[in-house]
C-alpha cells in the first residue's frame, strides 16, 4: 500500500513539473529567452525587427533608384563617395540601378512582407487568439526563423560581392540570371539569391505547416472554427497557400542552379551571347515563368490575406461593432485562396502563350475581383453606422481599403489580356502592384503593428508620431502611384532607368523629379516610425489595463506582460463568436462570455 | 556640403517631430486621457473628409495636366480595339472608384466617434451580400466577354495577303529580316550565327528561300494599311517587342518563336504631320534584358507602298553580302576578293 502511495506521489510531481513547464517558471537564460527562443511571442518580435531592417534597407534602394530617374542628369559625388565604381562620377551605373530594383523587390516582397507581416502577425496572433499556450511545435518555429536568419545573412552578403547582387528582375527570368556572360548580375550574386531564397523557402515551410497544425489541432474549449478570429483564418489561408506553392518555386530555383552550374538546360536553348554560341537545345525559358508564376501569384495574396485579416479585425473594434458578413468574410477568402492557385499565367499573356489559354486565365483572373469586392463591401458596411475610433491601427486599416479599391481596380485593366498587351511591364504595372500589394499590405502590417505593440511589449506607441506616420504615408502613397498609372498608358516601359533619349517616353521629367521628392519625404517619415518603434520599446507609456482597446478576442485576457505559456491560470473557455460589438447595448461582450438566457442570438 | 545640410535639417527636423509628440503625450494625460482622445478623433474624422475632397480634385487636376501626354490615338487597327476595352474598363470601373472611395471616407467621418450614438448592431445580411456578389459578377461578365472577343480579333491568324518580316532582338538592339522575292523566311540554325561571316541570324544557306531574304537593323520598313506579320525571336536572352503607338507587345524568347500582327493606320510623315518633326514609331524592349535594357530602342517606319518598294529595292540579300562573289551584280574583282573562306563555310553549314 505504501507502495502505491509512493507512486501516485511520483506521478502527481511529474504532473506538477508539467504543469511549471507550461508556465513558464523554468530557468530562462538570456539566450534561451532572447535568442533561440521558443516562445512563440518572442519569435514574433524576432521576425518584426528583422522585417524592420530589411524594410529600411529595401526602402532605401528604392530612394536610391529614384534619384536616379527623377534626376537623371544630376551628379550626387555622396553616391561615389558611398559606392565606388558602382555609381561612379556620382551617377549610378545600369548595372547598379538594375541591382537596386531587383533587391528592392526581392527584399520587400520576401523578406519584409512574407516574412515580417505573416511571421510577426502568424506568430503572435494564432496561440493567443485561438487559446494555445504556443506553436504545436516551438522548436520548429524558433528554426523557422533561424533559417529566415540565414537566408538574410546569404542575401545581405550578396550585396557585398565584388560583381554585386542578382540584378535580373526580382523575377529573375533565365536565361538573363542563368548566364553570367549576359549581365554581371548574374554572376557569383544570382548564385547567393538562389541559396538565399532556398533558406527562405525552408523557413516560410516550417513556420507555415506549424501555423496550420497549430490553428486545427490547438484551439481552446469551446473555440470552433467558426468562432476563429478573421486574423486567424487569414493566417490559416496564408500558410496553406505558401505551404502548397513555395516548393514550387523552390523546384524552379534549383533547376536554374543546375542550369547555372552543372550544363542542364531546362531552361536553356539556342541561346547565342556575346557572340558566342552555346551548346544548350531543346530547354524552355517559358518553363521558368511557369514555375514563377505558381508561386508568384499565390504570393501577393500570401502578403495581402495576413493584412486583409487583421484590418477586419481591426475595423470591428475600432467602429465597435461586428465585422459585416463574417462567413462571406470567410468564403471570400476561401474563393481568393483557391483562385490564387488558377490564375498565375495572367503574368505571361504576352509571352507568346496559346491565346485560348489565355482567354481561360482572364476568366479566372477577373473572377477574383468577386470576393475582393465583397471584402471591400463588407468593410464599408462595418464602418456604416459605427461609433468610429481613429487610432492609428483605425487609420492605417481605413488607409488599407482604400487602396485596395484604387489598386484592386487597376488589377481587372491588367487582368484582361487585350488592355494588358499594351499595359504589360510598363509604369502602369508597377503602381498598379505598387498600391495594391506593396503599400496596401504595408498598411495592414502598421495597423497590426500599431494594434498589438502593447500586447507585445507592454507600452504604447507615441499617437502623434503615429498620425504624422499615417497622413504623411497615406498621401504620399497616393503622389507616388496615382500619376504613374500615366506612364503606363503612355507604354513606358518599366525599369529605364533614363528615357532622355526616347521620343514617346521623355515627356515626364517633371513627374519623375515630383515623385522622387515624395519619395523621399514618405522614407523619412518611415524612420520616423522606426524610431517610434525602438524609442518606444523602452521608453511608451506604460498599457495600464488589460484590454485597452475594449476588444473581445482572448489575447486581451492574458496578462498585460505574458510569460512563456500566455495564461497564468487555465485557458480560458470560449462561448461565442468575437464580435459581439454593440449588441444588446452593451460595448463589447468578451468571447470568454457565457451566452446568457435572453440573450438575442446573432 | 549640401548633403550634409540636407542631413542635418532631416534630423533637426526628426528632434522638433519628436518633441511636439512627447509634449503632446504629456499634455493629454495632463487633460486627461479621455478628453485628448476625443479631440484628436475629430480631428482625424475632419482630416479624412478633407482628405477625401483634396483627393477627388486632385484625380482631375492630375488627370487635366497628365491626359495630353499618353500617346494619343491609336495608329494600329488592333489597338483600336485596345484602346477601346481601356475606356469600357475605365467607364466601369471609376463607377466604382468614386462610389466606394466616397462611402469609405463619408462614413469614416460621419460615424466618428461621438457620446450621442450608439453602434448598430449589425452582424450580417444574405439579401445584401447576395446583391454585391451578383452586381460584381455581372459587371465582370461583361468585361470578360468585351475582353475575350476582342483578344481573340487580335491574337488570331493574320490575313493573307500579310507581310513577313521576322525580328530578332539581342544584347541592346534589334534585327530585321524580309522574306525577299519569294515571300518565304529561309530557315536558320542558331549555330550558324556569326557576325565574322557575315550571318547576323544565323541563317542556312543551302536553303532555296534564304538565297533572297534581306538584313536589316534597327530600322524596320512596313507599309501603312497592310497588315504585317512579326516573326519574334531573341539571340541571348528573352527581350520583347513593344509598339507603344500600336498598343502591341510580344515577348521574343529565345529557343521559342513568337508571332503578332496588325496593320498600321498611318504613315510615320503623316504622324510627323501632326505631332512634329521628332515624331517617331519606337520599338521598346519591354522585358528586363540586362544593363542596356533601357537602351534598346528599334524604329519602325511607316512608308505608302511606293515608298516601301523603293526602300527595299536598295537592298541587297544577304546571301550577297555573305558571298559577294554570288552576287550577280557585282563586278567579277569583288568576288576574287576572299574566295578560300566562302567556299569553307559552304561545307560546313547545314
Amino acid at each position: 500500500m505504501s507502495e502505491a502511495m509512493h507512486t501516485t506521489s511520483a506521478v502527481s510531481a511529474a504532473h506538477g513539473e508539467h504543469h511549471d513547464e507550461h508556465h513558464g517558471h523554468h530557468k530562462e537564460t538570456f539566450i534561451t529567452k532572447y535568442i533561440f527562443s521558443q516562445d512563440h511571442k518572442t519569435i514574433a518580435k524576432q521576425f518584426l525587427i528583422t522585417g524592420i531592417v530589411w524594410a529600411f534597407i529595401g526602402g532605401l534602394f528604392s530612394v536610391l533608384f529614384r534619384l536616379q530617374l527623377g534626376y537623371p542628369d544630376t551628379k550626387f559625388p555622396i553616391l561615389e563617395t558611398l559606392f565606388g565604381h558602382w555609381a561612379a562620377g556620382g551617377q549610378i551605373t545600369p548595372e547598379f540601378y538594375y541591382a537596386l530594383v531587383t533587391m528592392h523587390g526581392t527584399v520587400l516582397v520576401f523578406f519584409v512582407l512574407t516574412a515580417g507581416l505573416s511571421g510577426t502577425f502568424a506568430n503572435l496572433l494564432i496561440p493567443l487568439q485561438i487559446g494555445a499556450r504556443d506553436m504545436a511545435s516551438p522548436f520548429l518555429n524558433m528554426l523557422s526563423y533561424w533559417f529566415f536568419f540565414g537566408a538574410s545573412i546569404v542575401m545581405l552578403s550578396s550585396l557585398f560581392i565584388q560583381t554585386g547582387p542578382a540584378a535580373g528582375g526580382w523575377t529573375i527570368y533565365p536565361p538573363l540570371s542563368a548566364l553570367g556572360e549576359a549581365s554581371i548580375g548574374s554572376k557569383a550574386g544570382m548564385d547567393m539569391w538562389l541559396i538565399g531564397m532556398a533558406l527562405f523557402i525552408v523557413s516560410s515551410l516550417l513556420g507555415g505547416l506549424n501555423y496550420i497544425s497549430t490553428i486545427l489541432n490547438m484551439r481552446t474549449k469551446g473555440m470552433s472554427m467558426t468562432r476563429l478570429p478573421l486574423p486567424i483564418w487569414a493566417m490559416f489561408f496564408t500558410a496553406v497557400l505558401g505551404v502548397l506553392s513555395f516548393p514550387v518555386l523552390l523546384s524552379g530555383a534549383i533547376l536554374l542552379l543546375f542550369d547555372r552550374n552543372l550544363g542542364t538546360s531546362f531552361f536553356l536553348s539556342d541561346i547565342v551571347v556575346n557572340g558566342q554560341v552555346l551548346p544548350n537545345e531543346g530547354g524552355s525559358a517559358i518553363l521558368f515563368q511557369h514555375l514563377f508564376w505558381f508561386l508568384g501569384h499565390p504570393e501577393v495574396y500570401i502578403i495581402l490575406l495576413p493584412a486583409m485579416g487583421m484590418v477586419s479585425e481591426i475595423l470591428s473594434v475600432n467602429s465597435r461593432k461586428p465585422i459585416f458578413g463574417y462567413m462571406a468574410m470567410l468564403g471570400s477568402m476561401f474563393a481568393i485562396c483557391i483562385l490564387a492557385f488558377l490564375v498565375w499565367a495572367h503574368h505571361m499573356f504576352v509571352t507568346g502563350l496559346n491565346p485560348f489559354l489565355g482567354s481561360v486565365f482572364v476568366l479566372l483572373t477577373l473572377l477574383i475581383a468577386v470576393p475582393s469586392a465583397i471584402k471591400v463591401f463588407n468593410w464599408l458596411t462595418t464602418l456604416w453606422r459605427g461609433n468610429i475610433r481613429f487610432t492609428p491601427a483605425a487609420l492605417f486599416s481605413i488607409g488599407f481599403v482604400s487602396l485596395f479599391i484604387s489598386g484592386g481596380l487597376t488589377g481587372i485593366f491588367l487582368g484582361n489580356s487585350t488592355i494588358d498587351i499594351h499595359l504589360h511591364d510598363t509604369m502602369f504595372v508597377v503602381a498598379h502592384f505598387h498600391i495594391v500589394m506593396g503599400v496596401a499590405s504595408f498598411f495592414g502590417m502598421f495597423a497590426g503593428v500599431y494594434h498589438w505593440y502593447p500586447k507585445m511589449f507592454g507600452r504604447y506607441l507615441n499617437n502623434t508620431l503615429g498620425y504624422i506616420h499615417f497622413w504623411v504615408t497615406m498621401i504620399g502613397a497616393y503622389l507616388i502611384f496615382w500619376p504613374m498609372h500615366y506612364e503606363g498608358l503612355a507604354g513606358m516601359p518599366r525599369r529605364y532607368l533614363d528615357k532622355r533619349g526616347w521620343v514617346s517616353f521623355s515627356q515626364f521629367g517633371d513627374l519623375d523629379k515630383m515623385i522622387t521628392v515624395v519619395t523621399v519625404i514618405v522614407f523619412a517619415v518611415q524612420l520616423l516610425f522606426i524610431f517610434n518603434f525602438f524609442y518606444s520599446i523602452f521608453k511608451g507609456r506604460k498599457v495600464t489595463t488589460q484590454n485597452p482597446w475594449g476588444a473581445n478576442t482572448l489575447e486581451w485576457t492574458t496578462p498585460i506582460r505574458p510569460g512563456h505559456g500566455n495564461w497564468a491560470g487555465e485557458i480560458p473557455e470560449v462561448h461565442r463568436w468575437p464580435y459581439d460589438y454593440a449588441k444588446d447595448g452593451r460595448d463589447f461582450i468578451p468571447q470568454t462570455e457565457p451566452v446568457g438566457a435572453n440573450e438575442s442570438a446573432h | 556640403m549640401q548633403s550634409f545640410f540636407v542631413i542635418a535639417i532631416l534630423v533637426l527636423g526628426f528632434v522638433v517631430m519628436f518633441q511636439i509628440a512627447k509634449a503632446s503625450e504629456y499634455v493629454g494625460i495632463l487633460r486627461g486621457e479621455e478628453k485628448s482622445r476625443k479631440q484628436s478623433n475629430r480631428v482625424n474624422a475632419f482630416l479624412l473628409l478633407v482628405f477625401l475632397i483634396l483627393g477627388l480634385i486632385g484625380v482631375y487636376y492630375c488627370n487635366e495636366q497628365l491626359k495630353d501626354k499618353i500617346l494619343g490615338p491609336s495608329a494600329s487597327d488592333h489597338g483600336i480595339l485596345v484602346d477601346r476595352m481601356l475606356y469600357i474598363t475605365l467607364a466601369l470601373t471609376g463607377v466604382v472608384f468614386f462610389a466606394t472611395q466616397i462611402a469609405l471616407f463619408w462614413f469614416s467621418f460621419k460615424y466618428q466617434e461621438s457620446d450621442k450614438r450608439k453602434a448598430f448592431y449589425y452582424p450580417h445580411n444574405n439579401k445584401l451580400e447576395l446583391i454585391w456578389t451578383v452586381i460584381p459578377a455581372i459587371t465582370l461578365t461583361i468585361l470578360v466577354g468585351f475582353g475575350i472577343f476582342y483578344w481573340f480579333k487580335i491574337t488570331g491568324d493574320a490575313p493573307k495577303n500579310a507581310m513577313v518580316v521576322e525580328v530578332t532582338g539581342k544584347q541592346f538592339g534589334w534585327e530585321f529580316r524580309y522574306p525577299g522575292n519569294d515571300g518565304v523566311l529561309g530557315k536558320k540554325y542558331y549555330k550558324n550565327i556569326d557576325a565574322a561571316k557575315n550571318n547576323p541570324v544565323g541563317q542556312i544557306w543551302d536553303d532555296e528561300a534564304n538565297k533572297d531574304d534581306i538584313f536589316v537593323e534597327q530600322e524596320m520598313h512596313v507599309v501603312v494599311n497592310k497588315p504585317v506579320k512579326l516573326v519574334i525571336g531573341a539571340k541571348d536572352v528573352i527581350h520583347d517587342v513593344g509598339l507603344a503607338h500600336f498598343r502591341m507587345k510580344m515577348d521574343a524568347v529565345p529557343g521559342t518563336p513568337t508571332t503578332m500582327w496588325f496593320t498600321p493606320l498611318y504613315t510615320t510623315k503623316q504622324m510627323q504631320d501632326k505631332y512634329g518633326k521628332d515624331f517617331a514609331y519606337e520599338i521598346s524592349c519591354d522585358q528586363m534584358c540586362g544593363k542596356g535594357h533601357w537602351s534598346m530602342r528599334g524604329v519602325i517606319v511607316v512608308d505608302t507602298q511606293e515608298e516601301f518598294d523603293a526602300w527595299i529595292a536598295g537592298k541587297k540579300p544577304q546571301y550577297y553580302v555573305a558571298f559577294p562573289d554570288k552576287d550577280p551584280s557585282a563586278p567579277k574583282a569583288d568576288s576574287l576578293a576572299k574566295p578560300a573562306p566562302v567556299v569553307a563555310s559552304l561545307t560546313t553549314d547545314k
